[in-house]
């Protein structure tokens, strides 16, 4: 048995094989394959492991999801189970009653699949293709920014202001999602561009 | 944070005022636990609530929601009378010997320079005297009555603890125990940390809030010390990373400002942003602004930025008011001004004050687009719910689309925690149907619109068309190259300017700290404060080492934090004048003879003398202010000042009302409510178990707390009948919710000035999509008025009324 396993590590084999191990450990090397050959594998055993941090507030806990699939492989993956990162400095694999229920937020039901179109007017939604979206919303865009982008001030100075549309950004995407929505909305002229930080 | 949610184990007491971590944010919660159990420390909790903080606390005491400025300098006025200052501290790292103009002043609660018409201070003597030689004059001694110190008693002397009590409803016992508590910290060897959240932002003065604090812990000497600081608990995983990144009207990346109307070029936007020292020998770090900024528009427009065209500044927009914020968006939308919208995993309708201006905003919106893992109340605000959206969907005209995207378990990139920890995280699942990474999609948005202007021509073409943008696949840019052009890298070979022959940096690298960037073109960096998070030894965000060989929970290579992987702000200020630290058994930096060494990266150059150079780099004065110049908009000092719904008039002014210098629109003014239609305070909060309006789309947290209930006192519920778990209507002067009623001794009544003073407590959790049952949420009820400096709603502290409503009570 390799003794410079990780903490983590550690658990993980105890618990595919609890007693196999610790009475291999001691030398009784037939009992655990007799033990082996009956008991069932833990459950985690068999899923690949990707560290994450949990999406809620800032104390940005570390989180191990286990997925059936390895993305890394190029497979997909359906995640099964979450846990606190025991080696984590700030959480030190301890969750509060919201990430101890992250796997039911990835999971629930009102997840959005594909993308949806209100008409005016109407009470329903009904689905639209990507491109059809992608192309409405650039048409829209392209059209309200030649209309109504504010080219000059009133002493001539450019200022490529477009105050008519406007890009309320989230606070849970990745820093570098942030990168690349700036570009974009700044691009574009918008200026009414706020985040979550005030609410 | 100045420190992270490690360094609280070091501290020796904890005051909680203007949040609620023990519910809010349970894991990091767990250092003030350590900090008990190990150091003996102490927990102060100030709220109006007994909440869960209070609920493990040493000492609690209740105060009035909108008025912890009188609270705080009342401490601060304590303090100094009782000579609970450290002085080696206060004097060689504040600005109390500097001496403010003679024409500054204030009265009637009001600093010099009020202008009732414009609802602005025109600021021009709220400055120091500046000597001949274009430094401050000073006056160590402490005589001078126009030095900071002398200003800083006469204005904290109105804050008796009989005012205190008057004005907070804070027994005055009560009061004087916390000072005691607070004071035991102002030798150089106890500290006490500050932490807060949105119990102080959500304030018509929020700002202020926090500046009395941070006034409070200068004072004691607390800032940049282990086990101290002031430490904002941000709300959402990475609100600290959209904001480094500047995405809010006013800024660019790296608190960098966006340029205004008024500055028509490139060389007038730099010449008020390069401040020079106000003091000799002092870094003044802001000198450097001009190579944050050239790298900037370096990775924003690329090869188009060049010095002969100011490097791209004409496509930048220009901001003709101060910042156009959601509440100012959204009264515009109100008035058919806007007409498309994107909301990136925002749920506004659920989270801006006053719903039925935002349900009318967003009916006249021709588009609007959500991007959003889930299902929200925004997307679907033409849905009638019944109560719960009242709303005719055949009279909405809004066009809404609404793209799925992944959520954080199938994205990978990097979220900033509160102590500036940028942390790496990897895909663990395949995301749903076929929703997109917001990546792709904002991608996609903008190559479509890119192709339109290249076939068809348009209005100014240029910024469009000029972006950088050599991803590998222009669809779909990776988070690793995102997270590339955030760090930084050398455009051309950087030389050493001493010896020109000596390349420091090939070109094409990854530079690996914002000491590298240079202002002629030759570096690209998107965001000067994360250079170092991605540098030629990889990705420095997703180390792992957790290992604290100094015990103090610096933890220097787990991930990396900003700047310069630095874990505690202003370091510098933990050692006394000749670079040795206050406290021997709690050290971070130390000068030894040379340079400055240490478990934490040091916040100063690290062979700056000791005596010479400033603790407070950034500013031009070398040291922090308990006077802060013109820079912000309400005044140098905190001065009290009443909600803009309030059951009492503000005693140093009767007829003023609010914040006298806070935003507010005229339709929303007229919204006010009065205490004698609306004689309750509100104040709005989280659960623990709950996520803002996320949670209650999982079955798991939906069980934990199922319903809407609003919280309120044994007394106020005798006085109108309210039974307990009764149905109750809440109303304010813009809307009305109904709710559970939640009867508790958590809530106690409060006299102010002999009037009783009660509260009602309303979380913000439920809306009409999820697991949960439907139900409201306060924005129903709050007002459209928000912090002077920051727009921050106030949420915290405005008017209701309540009245017990059909249905029974389910115990």
């Amino acid at each position: 048995m390799n003794i410079d396993l990780s903490r983590r590590g550690f658990l993980r084999l105890a618990g595919a094989g609890a007693a196999a191990t610790t009475l291999g450990a001691m030398g009784f090397g037939a009992a655990e394959a007799a033990v082996q050959a009956h008991v069932r594998d833990f459950k985690l055993a068999t899923t690949t492991e990707t560290r994450n941090i949990c999406t809620y507030c800032s104390v940005a806990c570390g989180i191990i999801l286990y997925s059936k699939g390895d993305i890394a492989a190029g497979e997909t993956a359906e995640l099964i189970h979450v846990e606190g990162d025991a080696d984590h400095p700030t959480n030190r694999g301890t969750l509060c009653p919201k990430g101890a229920a992250l796997k039911s937020f990835v999971k629930s039901e009102t997840r959005l699949t594909h993308p949806r179109y209100r008409a005016p007017g109407s009470d329903r939604w009904q689905e639209v293709s990507w491109d059809e979206a992608f192309d409405k919303i650039a048409r829209a865009l392209k059209d309200d920014r030649d209309a109504n982008l504010i080219e000059r001030n009133e002493q001539g100075v450019p200022v490529n202001r477009l105050t008519t549309t406007g890009f309320l950004a989230a606070s849970a995407t990745t820093n570098e999602t942030a990168w690349a929505t700036w570009k974009v909305v700044r691009s574009m002229g918008i200026v009414g561009f706020d985040n979550q930080a005030r609410v | 944070m100045t420190n992270s949610w490690t360094d609280i184990k070091n501290t020796d007491l904890v005051i909680i005022m203007g949040g609620n971590a023990a519910e809010a944010h349970p894991c990091g919660f767990k250092w003030v636990t350590e900090a008990k159990h190990n150091r003996g420390a102490k927990l102060i909790v100030v709220d109006p609530r007994f909440n869960r903080s209070a609920s493990v606390a040493d000492y609690y005491a209740p105060i009035r929601p909108g008025s912890d400025i009188a609270f705080l300098m009342g401490v601060i006025r304590w303090c100094i009378e009782n000579d609970k200052v450290q002085w080696d501290y206060v004097r060689n790292f504040t600005n109390m010997s500097y001496l403010v103009r003679e024409d500054f002043g204030w009265q009637d609660g009001m600093f010099t320079g009020y202008d009732e018409e414009t609802r602005n201070y025109d600021q021009e003597s709220w400055e120091y005297q500046i000597g001949e030689d274009g430094y401050v004059l000073t006056d160590e001694t402490l005589q001078n009555p126009r030095c900071v110190w002398n200003l800083l008693k006469a204005h904290v002397d109105v804050y008796t603890p009989e005012f205190v009590e008057k004005v907070c409803g804070t027994p005055k016992e009560r009061f004087l125990k916390i000072c005691e508590m607070i004071g035991e910290c102002s030798t150089p060897d106890k500290t006490m940390t500050s932490m807060y959240a949105l119990g102080w932002t959500q304030h018509s003065k929020g700002a202020q809030n926090i500046r009395g604090m941070a006034m409070l812990q200068l004072l004691l000497g607390n800032i940049g010390v282990p086990g101290g600081g002031m430490n904002a608990l941000r709300g959402h995983s990475n609100i600290q990373g959209l904001t480094d990144v500047g995405l809010m009207s006013n800024l660019i990346p790296g608190y960098l400002a966006m340029p205004k109307d008024s500055e028509p070029d490139f060389e007038t936007y730099m010449s008020t942003r390069a401040n020079a020292p106000l003091r000799p020998n002092q870094m003044s770090y802001w000198q450097n602004y001009r190579k944050f900024m050239v790298s900037f528009m370096k990775s924003m427009w690329g090869d188009n930025a060049t010095a002969q065209n100011g490097w791209g500044y004409d496509w930048l927009p220009k901001l003709d008011v101060a910042e156009y914020d959601g509440m100012r968006m959204f009264d515009m939308m109100s008035k058919g001004e806007v007409n498309v919208y994107f909301c990136q995993g925002f749920n506004p309708i659920l989270s801006f004050p006053n719903r039925g201006k935002l349900t009318e905003a967003f009916s006249r919106l021709k588009l609007l687009v959500v991007m959003d893992p889930l299902e929200t109340e925004t997307a679907a605000f033409w849905e009638n719910h019944g109560a719960y959206n009242d709303v005719d969907s055949a009279s909405i005209q809004t066009e809404v689309l609404e793209l799925p995207t992944t959520c954080f378990a199938e994205d990978e990139g990097a979220t900033v925690n509160s102590g500036r920890w940028l942390q790496w995280h990897w895909k663990g699942a395949t995301q749903p149907g076929t929703a997109k990474t917001d990546n792709e999609i904002m991608a996609n948005i903008y190559q479509r619109v890119r192709k339109l202007y290249e076939e068809e021509g348009g209005k100014v073409p240029e910024p469009v068309l000029n972006v950088a943008w050599d991803y590998a696949d222009p669809l779909h840019p990776t988070a690793e190259e995102l997270a590339k052009e955030l760090n930084g890298k050398a455009l051309a070979d950087l030389t050493d300017p001493a010896d020109p022959e000596t390349v420091l940096r090939p070109a094409g690298q990854q530079i690996s700290g914002f000491g590298e960037l240079r202002d002629d073109g030759t570096t690209a960096g998107a965001c000067w404060i994360y250079a170092g998070c991605w540098t030629e030894d990889g990705n420095m965000m997703g180390r792992r080492d957790n290992s604290d060989p100094s015990g103090m929970g610096v933890h220097q290579n787990w991930s990396f934090a900003w700047p310069a992987n630095r874990r505690i702000l202003y370091n510098r200020a933990s050692c006394d004048l000749d670079g040795r630290p206050w406290d021997p058994e709690r050290v971070l930096i130390e000068w030894n003879g040379e340079r400055w060494v240490g478990p934490d990266v040091p916040d100063i150059a690290v062979t700056a003398n000791p005596r010479e150079v400033g603790p407070f780099i950034m500013n031009p004065e070398g040291t922090s202010r308990f006077f802060s110049r013109r820079l912000m908009r309400d005044g140098p000092f905190p001065t009290h000042m009443e909600p803009f719904e309030s059951p009492v008039a503000n005693p140093l002014n009767p007829s003023m009302r609010g914040n006298p210098v806070a935003r507010i629109f005229e339709r929303d003014l007229a919204d006010l409510g009065t205490s004698d239609e609306f004689p309750l305070v509100a104040t709005s909060y989280r659960l623990t178990e709950h996520f803002h309006y996320w949670t209650k789309h999982n079955v798991t947290n939906a069980v934990t707390q199922p319903e809407f209930f609003v919280e309120i006192s044994e007394e106020l519920a005798a006085e109108k009948g309210i039974q307990k778990g009764g149905r109750v209507r809440v109303w304010s002067n813009r809307g009305q919710v109904w709710a559970k009623a939640v009867v508790t001794r958590r809530i106690r009544p409060m006299v102010c000035d002999g009037k009783t003073i009660h509260v009602v407590g309303i979380p913000i959790h439920w809306g009409f999509k999820g697991a949960a049952r439907k139900g409201f949420g306060p924005n129903t009820l709050g007002p459209v008025v928000g912090d002077a400096n920051i727009s921050t709603p106030e949420f915290k502290a405005f008017l209701v009324n309540i009245e017990p409503a059909e249905g029974g009570a389910i115990a």
